[in-house]
């Protein structure tokens, strides 16, 4: 049934007449041209669609769009504030946390949320936080030293 | 891919234009429906100083049938640089990225050559209408055969520059030298001029008069060091365009009807359901039924309601018949290299060992599945695909559209992983053929469980090898049979003075399989270095030991060495109950060697890999961080195929449909990786993107046997399997 959904996205006020059960991540992805999350598995496992309700991260592809009224969303293109990249993406480029790149906004976001609720995170509790977001190139340990980087340059920031 | 991003169409821009860089090429396509010469080419190619070269092998491609054949660009080389009048220089390849770095590795052979900076060259791939022809971007083939040549133009571009500046400053060329795109005099600095006056008003072709030779590695200065990848800031910030990103006005989803089960047939449908969802079009022709919104979701929803019956066949193969099935329709085989006599072998062998050896199909699994947009405006088509083969899939559209490939235009964005999986373009076949079917743009993307169904896997494969050693520990037989693996990496390079390798084939899989990262050797290298290990342990010999023992490739025994040496390896006979594993091969030109370390837990059968060492030859390593990366890559997603994944199927019917029953490495699996690159500057670059995860199974296995006993003979080595295992291991 269509309602009139509100949220705000990347720091902009977006209002859309939708159906509410719709999933997030093909709202964000069509109607709100928004494709930084991405598809890679439908059924919340692999965490490509990783987008941040009020700060947490949440996978877009589970999310109803009606979940998110009122709410604040951020994705990735979101995440550099003024023009200026966040720490974690300065890390993911300075140690190549990527290979194909498919997987890298889900990390990024992931990391961002987990970094949050754990800011002295150990290399265990890196992995720990990463582990339910799949990367097919095998670019994990690339990704964990950025996070680790990044971890040092939020502390206090956050 | 800076002039690939300002072709996309998307929404967001205004009316979208197809040819921004060659803005003349589809008149001229009218006008020259034959190939363009260089000439004609370079009109439509805007101003600057061109080089066209070749990749070595063209002239075979210009046999194979048909392909190729009919595209637009001139045909007597495939790859060409430009230098334009703002001094960048532009290098027009077909070869796409998929996460191996060529955008970046490729950019540095030419930029060293050439003398300008890295960031002042531009990729320009994988785009059917602005590149030369190429077959695809598949064997670690980039930078092995794409390296020498992309080299020597480059080294040409530089030498055709000096002398346009020694024409300019009328200076000789001797006298003249090059940084950082500008030439001068050596003894007066001012005398100088940059590339970018150079080409400036000019659009030539030149090849250089005087003498060209390639840098010395002593004079490198941008081959061999580690760049960062040059397409990170799009990939952190979401930017990077993937085909599933591009949206044009009036597009829509696509979602199809698929039978349950491979064989399966359509009895009877009724769409009438699907139908009634609003804003919904259903296009059917014969079988093929698809349902069409301009929601993915929606469409996905308003499949849903299409009521569809099936007859689907019982073919009693599933993941364990399959075995049995394949050996009884196997080919009668193919000896790909033989010596001495097997039967004296035999005879002379102290202690004869007869193996078996299996592995599961594999899924290539890229996070992003198979995608593609087909926008068909009259008789003229544009395809986003996210394939590994842009210019088949040029063709292959132009058939589903029935329009020449000619007026055919693939563009291929950022690929999202392939690993051999995008070597094949079903999706961009079947999205042509509804957007001829709807006349509307459409974007197909498979959803997970189709990209499970339709993969072209990693083949089911079946190694017999009956080997012997003799009485004081000398391998003296090895007869060597491999069916429907392949012959990459099957023939073994130890010195075993009776030996037969022999490569079986057939027509016999329930489904389609096809290259994956590494294709053969993967199953060729568990086989064998298992066997090895068998008979060293039999012969009570450390297995390095046993290996150099046997070794006159001196790269292996450097690779080998130099990995034992960064891992501690003591000698030791298995098993020794340490966990230390060990593996070998070759694959693409280089040379490997892998040492592992395990921890079994014997109450469950869960091994944790705690750290590998990879040693690797690569020949020329132009970005070593890059090299590395793709090693780290290599083992971290080996760990797969080695511990967890092999597709379950039953009748034709795929049982994974997801990442919940077929599993992935995840971040908890990641050992400690350290990776030796064993520098060879004097010969040229080998393949990078494959070799180190041909020894994954092969290295896992042994370090299982170290720590346990028990010796697997079946891929992927499971808990269920080690239990098994060791279970028969106590007798
Ligand atoms: S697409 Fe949402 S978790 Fe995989
Ligand atoms: S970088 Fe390719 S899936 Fe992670």
């Amino acid at each position: 049934m269509e309602e009139t959904i509100q949220f705000k996205l990347n720091g902009k006020q977006t209002k859309l007449n939708v159906d509410g059960e719709r999933k997030l991540l093909w709202v964000l992805r069509t109607d709100l041209e928004t494709t930084g999350p991405k598809y890679g598995c439908g059924e919340g496992i692999c965490g490509a669609c990783t987008v941040l309700i009020d700060g947490t991260a949440a996978r877009s592809c589970q999310t109803s769009v009606k979940e998110v009224n009122g709410r604040y969303v951020v994705t990735i293109e979101g995440l550099a504030a003024n023009g200026s990249l966040h720490p974690l993406q300065k890390a993911f480029m300075k140690h190549d946390g990527f290979q194909c790149g498919y997987c890298t906004s889900g990390m990024i976001l992931t990391a961002y949320s987990f970094l949050k609720q754990v800011p002295h995170a150990t290399h265990d509790q890196i992995i720990e936080g990463m582990e339910d977001n799949l990367c097919r190139c095998g670019a994990h340990k690339r990704i964990v030293a950025a996070v680790q980087e990044a971890a040092k340059e939020m502390e206090g920031a956050m | 891919m800076k002039i690939q991003n300002e072709n996309f169409k998307t929404r967001n821009s205004d009316i979208p234009t197809t040819d921004l860089l060659m803005p003349d090429l589809e008149t001229a396509n009218n006008n020259f429906n034959f190939q363009l010469d260089r000439r004609q080419f370079m009109k439509l190619a805007g101003s600057g100083v061109f080089l066209f070269f070749t990749i070595g092998d063209l002239p075979l491609f210009g046999q194979q049938e048909g392909r190729g054949v009919r595209r637009n660009l001139p045909n007597d080389f495939n790859a060409f640089l430009r230098i334009g009048e703002d001094g960048r220089v532009s290098l027009y390849t077909g070869k796409i990225e998929m996460g191996q770095g060529v955008y970046t590795s490729l950019g540095q052979m030419l930029a060293e050559e050439l003398d300008v900076p890295l960031g002042s060259v531009d990729m320009v791939m994988g785009d059917t209408d602005l590149c030369p022809w190429d077959m695809g971007t598949f064997g670690s083939m980039s930078t092995r055969f794409f390296g020498p040549p992309l080299r020597m133009a480059g080294a040409k571009a530089r030498q055709v520059m000096l002398e346009l500046a020694s024409e300019h400053l009328n200076t000789p060329v001797e006298k003249l030298t090059v940084e950082n795109s500008v030439v001068f005099e050596k003894s007066n600095k001012n005398n100088r001029v940059s590339y970018a006056e150079l080409a400036k008003g000019k659009k030539i072709e030149r090849e250089p008069k005087g003498p060209v030779s390639l840098k010395k590695p002593s004079e490198f200065k941008i081959i061999g060091k580690s760049f960062a990848r040059r397409d990170g800031e799009e990939k952190v910030t979401g930017k990077a365009k993937y085909a599933g990103d591009i949206q044009i006005p009036g597009m829509v989803y696509a979602k199809i009807l698929r039978p349950p089960a491979h064989g399966a047939k359509l009895l009877d449908v009724d769409v009438s359901e699907a139908k009634k969802v609003s804003g919904v079009q259903v296009v059917q022709d014969g079988d093929f039924v698809a349902v069409l919104h301009k929601y993915p979701d929606v469409a996905e929803m308003a499949l849903s309601k299409i009521k569809a019956k099936f007859d689907s066949p019982k073919t009693g193969i599933d993941d364990k018949t399959i075995f049995d099935h394949l050996l009884k329709s196997a080919d009668e085989g193919r000896t790909a290299a033989h010596d001495g006599d097997l039967q004296t072998g035999e005879k002379e062998s102290k202690f004869v060992f007869d193996e078996t050896y299996l592995n599961d199909y594999v899924a290539h699994a890229p996070i992003e599945p198979h995608t593609a947009v087909v926008h068909l405006e009259g008789d003229k088509a544009t395809v986003w695909a996210s394939t590994q083969t842009p210019f088949s899939a040029k063709e292959e559209a132009a058939r589903k559209l029935g329009i020449s490939p000619d007026n055919v235009r693939v563009i291929t964005p950022f690929v999202g992983g392939g690993f051999g999986a995008k070597s094949r373009n079903g999706q961009v076949e079947e999205a042509a053929r509804i957007a001829k079917l709807s006349g509307k743009p459409v974007q197909l993307a498979w959803t997970r469980e189709e990209e499970f169904f339709f993969d072209t896997y990693r083949p089911a494969a079946i190694v017999k090898i009956k080997s012997g050693i003799t009485e004081n520990g000398r391998m003296n037989l090895w007869d060597y049979k491999v069916y429907y693996a392949g012959e990459r990496g099957a023939e073994q390079f130890y010195t075993i003075p009776n030996h037969r390798t022999t490569a079986y084939g057939g027509n016999a899989h329930p489904f389609a399989t096809g290259p994956w990262r590494a294709p053969a050797n993967n199953t060729n290298t568990f086989a064998r270095e298992s066997q090895i290990e068998i008979m060293a342990a039999k012969a009570g010999t450390d297995p390095l030991e046993f290996r150099l023992k046997h070794l006159r490739d001196e790269k292996m025994k450097r690779v080998l060495k130099a990995a034992a040496e960064k891992f501690g390896w003591k000698p030791a006979k298995g098993p020794s109950g340490r966990g230390y594993g060990i593996a070998c091969g070759l694959d693409a030109g280089a040379t490997v060697a892998t040492m592992a370390e395990v921890a079994v837990d014997k109450a469950t059968g869960e091994v944790q890999v705690k750290r590998v060492v990879c040693a690797q030859d690569m020949g020329l390593v132009i970005n070593p961080e890059g090299a590395t990366i793709q090693i780290e890559g290599c083992i971290t997603m080996g760990l797969g195929y080695a511990l967890s994944e092999g597709l379950h199927f039953k009748d034709g019917k795929i049982l994974d449909t997801n990442f919940d029953t077929y599993e992935l490495p995840r971040f908890s699996w990641l050992p400690k990786i350290d990776t030796v690159l064993i520098e060879d500057r004097e010969s040229d670059p080998q393949g990078g993107g494959e070799p180190a995860i041909i020894t994954m199974g092969g290295v896992i296995a042994n370090a299982i046997f170290d720590a346990t006993g028990a010796r697997l003979f079946h891929l992927p080595m499971t808990p269920e399997r080690i239990l098994d295992a060791m279970k028969s291991a106590r007798g």
